[in-house]
Formats: C-alpha cells, structure tokens, sequence
C-alpha cells in the first residue's frame, strides 16, 4: 500500500527514524502504526511507533516524553525543602519511595542522623507504598489480559493502605511525609491498628487474587513464553527490580546496600529463571507477601523516641520551643526563609522502588538551592527494553509487555 | 574505601592514569573524553561491572571551565561495588564518544545528554532528541537556559500577549 506510507511519510517525518526500520518498511511491505500517546493499554502517555507484518510486531519504537514536567531544572529554583513536594509526582504510585530516595540524598550529603523510629516508620510506608503500586500493576496488567473483576479487587485493597497513608499525613498520594532527618510529625495512636488490620486482612486477599490469575488457563496462555528476557540482556540492558529478579538475578538494594535498618529484617528476595511475563507476574505476587513480612516485623519491633533529628541547622525546632527559646525562633526563621545550605559535594543514593533501582544524584554547591538534582529512575531504564521483548509477538502481546514491564510515564518522562 | 573496590582503582589509575576522589564513601576517577570507552570495556570485561546505573551531566557555566562534567555511575552485582567516573569537557558544544557499545541502555541515557545539555554523542545510533518536542530549541538543562515562565492573559491585555504566545495558530 504506497499510498499509505506517503500519507505517513509526511504526517510524522520518516526521515528522522529511517534508521529504525527495516528495509521492508520503507518499500511499503511492512505496515507503519502509530499507537498513543491516549491508549489506555499504555498506562499513561507513552507513543509507541510499530512495524507491523500483518499483526507481527517487527520493531516497536517507544516515544516518550509526554508528561515531562522539568522536575530536574525547577527543582534547581527551589530550596532543598521546598523542592521536595516535586518528587511525589515523579512516580506517582510510589510516593513514598521518591521522598525517601531524596531525603537519604540530603541526610547523606549534610551526615544528618535519622532517629530509629523515624527509620522503621519509613520502612513501614515504603513497603505499604509497595504493595498499592504492585496492585495497581497487578488490576491494569490483568485488565490489559481482559481479566475485569482483578482490578476491582485490587483498587479495594489499595483504598486501605491510602487510608492509611490519609491517616499519618493528611493526603491520600501526595504525602511529602519523609523529610530531611525523619518524618513530618509521629504517627497518630490509631496507626498500628490500622496497619495490623490491613496485615490481617491482606495475606487472604492476594490469595483471592493468586485464585483468579495464577492457574487460570486464559492468562498463562497470555503471559508464559511472552516476552522473555534473558539474564545477559537484562544485565546488558541495566534493567532492576522485579523484571531483573524475574530473570533470574537475585539482586535487591534493600538486601545488596541495606538503607533505612533493611538489615534489621528478615525477607526473601522472589526470583524465577524463566524470564517471562508470567515469571513476572509471580515475582511481584511475592514480593507483596514479603512485603508484608517486612511490615510485620518492623511494626512488632518499633521503637518509642523521636522521629526527627535534633540536629537544628538542618530541622527545625519544634513547635512548643518557639515561644520560650529564642535560639529556636531564630533556626525556624531561618529554615523557612533561607533553608538549609549543605556542604559542597555530590553524591548518589539508590533505594529499590516497585520498579528498580531508583537512584538521586545531588549536587550542592554549597548554596541553599540544590545546584543539580539528576533522577536515574527505573522505568525509564526498564521501558529502553521494550522493543527488544516485543519483537515477534502480537499486538495484543505487545499489551501485555508493557504492563509487565510495569512503567509509570512521570517516572519515564520526569 | 571498600577493599573490592581498591585493585579496581589501582588498575585504572595505572592504565588510564585517573585521578581518584571520594566523598561521603563514594568512589570517583576523572577520566579524559577518549578514554572513556576503553575504561568501560576494561571495567565490564576485567572487574565484572555488568551494569550501567547511570548517566547524565552537570553544567558548571559560568563559574568553571571546563564546563561541563558527565557523571557515569557503574555498578558490578557479582562483588557489589559501585563506581564513579566524570569526564570533564571543554567548550559550549563538546563532543563525546558513545558507550552504547558497551552498554546497551546507554542509549537513552546518552539521548537525553544531547537533548538536555547539548553535549554531541560521536558513533550514537540514534541521536534524536529524546524528552523535548523534536523541534525544541535550546538545551533545558544548562544554566544559562531560563526557567522560564507563561505569562498570565487577562482580559484587558488577552490579545496582545497572545500575539506572543508560542503555540500552534491556524
């Protein structure tokens, strides 16, 4: 069909990607599709360009940059504080772990001691944040596979640990709860009922879900043999997290550079040496559990004691030594107008998100405003293998592949 | 210093005569622009570091020359090491060589150095812009780009600013 590959030839410049497409492409052979930026199969803003032989995928070329947002260069105008709030809305569905991974840049950067309390809260909400990403994974990537009632299920499940998140900080998502040397405020007293409900509760559900996916015929036929990576691709490729230990790589941050007292607790990491969607999909099941585990544990132990440095040139006082302490009338002023000036350096922190490796690199150049904050997220190192996985599938695979490779586009884009 | 870390280090500093620095536990060696392929050969092949982690650059304009640094950050998963490189570069619009080659998700990483600070990728495949529209002009990330700002339309100046305005009219 010439006259289709003229139309495309103009509409979106096949000039600037003739390097990306076979040979057979540019005769007309093969078929040039354009899928998104508004599907709903790919979970947010991603373009991708097919080549497509009748429904084979040939090559697929993601596109991205839709939501980007300049989180990097405003957080350049803001001051350490302030420039916090901007990274709940880099990975939308773990909040948490973006204010962590930041925090422990800061703390890293000035040696600022975090309090043990303030650790295992911190510890609480990441895997809590955990688990509410991977159900949002696991409803989207069974819906993808036409499996309706899963996602209702898990939006259920995720409600409570958003009430829970509600309950410590005022706000569903966008909790900004870390902060530089421990926590915003303790937790209220209703906060360990709350969450050894949910862990009462949660072990049987993810067994209702293990009940509708796990043996069901249609979905293994979907995922087992789709999109299979292997381990030298994956490390070729510096793919983390669960599509890593999927392939058979055993290596999670908390356990390989334990961060927040992760050495304090006892989980597994989750690995399967297939490689495929279905390896996938059981990796992230577990993870949950362990998840839970981690939960668990760092409840049953919390310690009783402050959740904020006393360290007052990085945080500021509390509010009742305002009115007697002139010393801390002075630190609040100052925190709240000029911030915080770390000493010059950089550093790079990473913690493990749903996703991967999610790492910060901050830069100080001895100012109150970071000079350079750069984001290594996972999904934008995860989406790059894509094409790669997809390649030789169906377009109703290609559905699959890019819920199980589990991308958040404010992650990709930034 | 972790003393995995250190024949790693020895090694570099002889075959590539690199400069060391840490801070905060954190490992760096400063390497010339052309070296840097063959350091990443030297360090996947021989000190078993598999993985790429990151990236990216950071512009030091106007206050020092040479301007800009690009930051690498390798990390091996068989001894559990990571490890720093910088590579100063000269001039407002330098060129560097591509590691893509060497790891494969360099790719974007590298994509991204072009679209947000202009450094030119020498041997990329595909060097196109990556986040910014394809038709951006100017580099986002280097500090003599502004902010920038839109400019609030009220009803009494709506169209003179929209005169102004960048956006597609028919």
């Amino acid at each position: 069909m010439p006259e289709q590959t003229d139309a495309f030839l103009s509409e979106a410049s096949l000039d600037e990607i003739k390097h990306l497409v076979s040979e057979r492409a540019i005769q007309g052979e093969t078929v040039l599709l354009n899928m998104g930026p508004q599907h709903p199969s790919t979970h947010g803003v991603l373009r991708l360009l097919l080549e497509l032989d009748g429904e084979v995928v040939v090559n697929c070329i993601p596109d991205i940059g839709f939501l980007h947002t300049g989180v990097e260069k405003n957080m350049e105008a803001k001051t350490y504080e302030k420039a916090e709030v901007m990274t709940d809305r880099l990975d939308y569905l773990n909040t948490v772990g973006n204010n962590l991974v930041y925090c422990l840049a800061i703390e890293k950067l000035c040696e600022l001691d975090v309090p043990p309390r303030a650790q295992a809260i911190r510890v609480i909400l990441a895997e809590l944040k955990r688990i509410s990403s991977h159900l949002i994974w696991l409803g989207t990537h069974a819906l993808d596979l036409a499996a309706m009632s899963v996602f209702l299920y898990c939006f259920r499940e995720r409600e409570s640990i958003l009430d829970i998140l509600e309950l410590v900080s005022g706000q569903r998502m966008m909790t900004t709860y870390i902060r530089p040397g421990g926590l915003w405020r303790d937790v209220p007293a209703e906060f360990e009922d709350a969450v050894r409900n949910f862990i009462k509760v949660f072990p049987a559900r993810i067994d209702e879900y293990e009940r509708l996916l796990t043996k069901n015929p249609l979905f293994m036929d979907r995922t087992k043999k789709i999109g299979i990576l292997t381990p030298e691709d994956a490390l070729h490729w510096g793919i983390t997290g669960p599509m890593l230990r999927a392939s058979g790589i055993a290596h999670d941050l908390r356990k390989a550079q334990p961060y927040s007292g992760y050495e304090q607790y006892e989980f597994d990491i989750p690995t399967r040496a297939e490689g495929d969607t279905y390896a996938r999909y059981l990796v992230r099941i577990e993870e949950m559990r362990q998840a839970l585990r981690i939960v668990q544990q760092a409840l049953d132990k919390l310690p009783f004691g402050p959740v904020r440095s006393n360290n007052r040139k990085y945080v500021p006082p509390p509010r009742s030594e305002l009115g007697t302490s002139m010393e801390a009338l002075i630190h609040h002023f100052k925190l709240w107008t000029e911030g915080f000036s770390p000493p010059e350096g950089s550093v790079y922190v990473a913690v493990e998100s749903p996703r991967g490796e999610l790492g910060v690199y901050l830069e100080s150049d001895g100012g109150p405003k970071p000079y350079r904050v750069h984001w290594r997220t996972p999904s934008f190192t995860n989406l790059q293998v894509l094409p790669l996985i997809s390649r030789g599938h169906l377009v109703a695979d290609l559905v699959a592949l890019i819920g199980t490779v589990d991308i958040i586009l404010g992650d990709v884009d930034r | 210093m972790n003393e995995n870390l250190q024949p790693v280090v020895t090694t570099l500093k002889e075959r590539f005569s690199a400069e060391m620095f840490e801070f905060r536990d954190e490992v760096s060696l400063i390497l010339r622009p052309e070296q840097i392929v063959d350091t990443c050969q030297v360090l996947r092949d021989e000190c078993s570091f598999e993985v790429l982690t990151d990236e990216t650059a950071v512009d030091y304009w106007p206050a020092q020359t040479p301007r800009f640094h690009v930051v690498y950050r390798l990390r091996s998963l068989r001894d559990n090491l990571i490890l720093g490189l910088r590579v100063p570069l000269n001039g407002n619009a330098p060129t560097l060589p591509t590691i893509e080659g060497v790891y494969a998700n360099a790719n974007w990483f590298e994509r991204e150095l072009w679209d947000m600070f202009g450094i030119h990728i020498e041997g990329h495949s595909d060097l196109r812009r990556i986040i910014m529209p394809s038709d951006w002009e100017g580099h986002p990330l280097r500090k003599d780009y502004p902010l920038g700002y839109e400019e609030v339309q009220f009803s009494f100046n709506f169209d003179e600013i929209d005169l102004r305005k960048p956006y597609a009219k028919e």
